[in-house]
């Protein structure tokens, strides 16, 4: 089975000021996979991810050379509209960072900011975007109460509720279990493999083991280069680059 | 047991210093209380004077004082908020930004006869508003700037960038990010700095002394073109000018503990906004 490919980097070089962050990246994301980025602090993947819903631009000095794109769309090409990418291409930080509000507005917030008055859709919307992030049970007695009182797991599930109900196509993660216990950790991991039938996801993640289990594609990047991409099964048991069978044996990151 | 000593010479150096601080605050209160509570009465905020200033009220300097605070905060506060906003949220940062900065804190430390002598150059000659409210309001206007642009600058930057981001990542534009998110988030803190502003223009005599404020008159004021008594002003000419300096000085404290109420009363809410936002944002 070929997979089809949702999104593509070509050519991808970036530039914090004179730092060159990620140099001549070229990755395929496939349709409804999960692809994992894994690497040492500072290797790049943060600023990858980041690439791809166009958050870096909101950093002044960064200079971005290549293609993006999204369905054979360059993404930032001057006829798309930033703030549209971003509806369409979703994402959950590596802190949770729900609003100050209550739960329910939290996730009736990216409605409404797309222009959605409909009372009901939003109401409907908010039941269903909690129950697919698997958090409906736990606070569906507290909708009105702010969200700030919910634990760091059901506040990262709540972000994921937030990121779905305004209907992305695809989906990142960014850390998303880097500030987490083991238990809301595998509560996450469970959530993304259910979520992939629906959604493509990226995921960056430290944590090799998790890639392993959530993941259908993996790529290493190191020092600003992707050095291997591959299905995760392969690159994690015959890795073909010496470097990422140190890195996945532990020997150094 | 040498290292015990000295930590215990240092605390009690830290208690005396804040005991001395403690003891003057409570001190003025006192003092200013003891000697002007006894003339407060409904006749004293009711009435207008008489006599040459040393019967009956003060209420013209009230109402002058509250129409003088009220236009100051209602020039200042869109100015200022705007400012903020823009300097915060959407100048690019670098040099020039930095520059319009420091100016605002300077602005914040220039002494307040100077905005007065401004007020009478530009408000009062220059566009020929004369002595009146619209030409103190302004000149006090201009004080409360930089106190307004500070506060709201310290409460916006308190607004963590991470839900910033949040909002953008979900398709909100900037500005919607910033109406919706940030100036909400952002809200206490800038109350607060109204709060404070409020209690410093309605105490300050210098930049209306040449703008606005009239040493005595019958009535109150008709539109924002007339000159008003106010109340720091009204202790100033109580205790400087008129024949009957005893009966005066009764008076001329009467309006110091006023003020002070007025002054410890405004600080109040801008504590309790404070406490509210807390106990929001800890869920």
């Amino acid at each position: 089975m070929v997979n089809q490919v949702r999104m593509k980097a070509e050519n991808v070089n970036f530039y914090y000021g004179r730092t060159h962050a990620l140099k001549n990246i070229n990755l395929d994301i496939y349709a409804n996979q999960v692809t994992a980025i894994i690497g040492p602090s500072g290797c790049g993947k943060s600023t990858f991810i980041r690439l791809l819903n166009r958050m870096n631009e909101l950093i002044p000095n960064t200079v971005l050379n290549g293609v993006i794109f999204l369905d054979n769309q360059d993404i930032f090409s001057s006829a798309v509209d930033p703030v549209e990418i971003r509806r369409r291409i979703g994402m959950v930080f590596q802190k949770p960072n729900p609003f100050p509000k209550s739960i329910f507005e939290n996730i009736a917030y990216g409605l409404q900011v797309n222009g959605i008055k409909d009372r009901s859709f939003i109401e409907n919307k908010v039941v269903e975007s909690l129950k697919k992030a698997a958090l409906w049970e736990e606070v569906e007695k507290r909708l009105h109460q702010s969200a700030l009182a919910l634990s760091g797991g059901q506040q990262q599930r709540l972000c994921i509720a937030r990121a779905l109900a305004v209907e992305p196509e695809v989906i990142l993660f960014d850390e998303p279990c880097a500030s987490l216990d083991p238990i809301s950790t595998a509560k996450i991991e469970e959530l993304i493999l259910e979520l992939k039938k629906q959604y493509t996801i990226v995921i960056v993640t430290h944590n090799m083991q998790q890639a392993a289990r959530v993941s259908d594609y993996t790529a290493f990047f190191l020092l600003g280069e992707l050095i291997e991409f591959d299905k995760t099964q392969n690159l994690f048991t015959a890795p073909k680059d010496k470097k990422t069978e140190a890195y996945i044996t532990g020997r150094f990151g | 047991m040498k290292k015990e000593r000295v930590q215990k010479i240092g605390f009690f150096l830290l208690f005396l210093c804040m005991a001395i601080t403690v003891f003057s605050l409570v001190a003025i209160i006192y003092f200013v209380a003891s000697r002007g509570m006894q003339i407060i009465s409904w006749e004293f905020l009711t009435q207008a004077p008489r006599d040459g200033m040393t019967k009956g009220g003060v209420a013209p300097a009230i109402v002058g004082t509250f129409y003088l605070t009220l236009g100051a905060i209602l020039f200042s506060l869109p100015l200022g908020l705007a400012c903020a906003i823009y300097l915060c949220e959407y100048s690019p940062k670098g040099f020039i930004v930095n520059i319009i900065r420091i100016s605002i804190n300077n602005l914040a430390g220039v002494p307040s006869v100077v905005f007065g002598l401004f007020g009478l150059a530009i408000f009062v000659k220059f566009f020929g508003f004369g002595v009146s409210i619209l030409s103190g309001s302004l000149s006090l206007a201009i004080l409360a700037l930089p106190i307004i642009i500070s506060a709201t600058q310290e409460a916006l930057l308190a607004v963590p960038q991470s839900i910033r981001e949040a909002s953008l990542a979900l398709g909100a534009t900037k500005w919607q990010t910033i109406k919706k998110i940030v100036l909400p988030t952002a809200l206490p803190g800038i109350l607060t700095g109204v709060i404070l502003s409020v209690g410093r223009v309605a105490g300050e005599t210098a930049p209306i002394l040449f703008t606005a404020a009239a040493f005595y008159l019958r009535g109150y004021p008709k539109s924002i073109f007339s000159e008003v008594m106010a109340l720091p002003y009204h202790i100033y000419a109580l205790m400087t000018e008129g024949a009957h300096p005893k009966e005066q000085t009764v008076i001329a404290y009467g309006c110091s503990l006023l003020l002070l109420l007025l002054v410890l009363f405004v600080s109040f809410i801008a504590i309790v906004i404070r406490q509210r936002q807390r106990s929001l944002s800890h869920g």
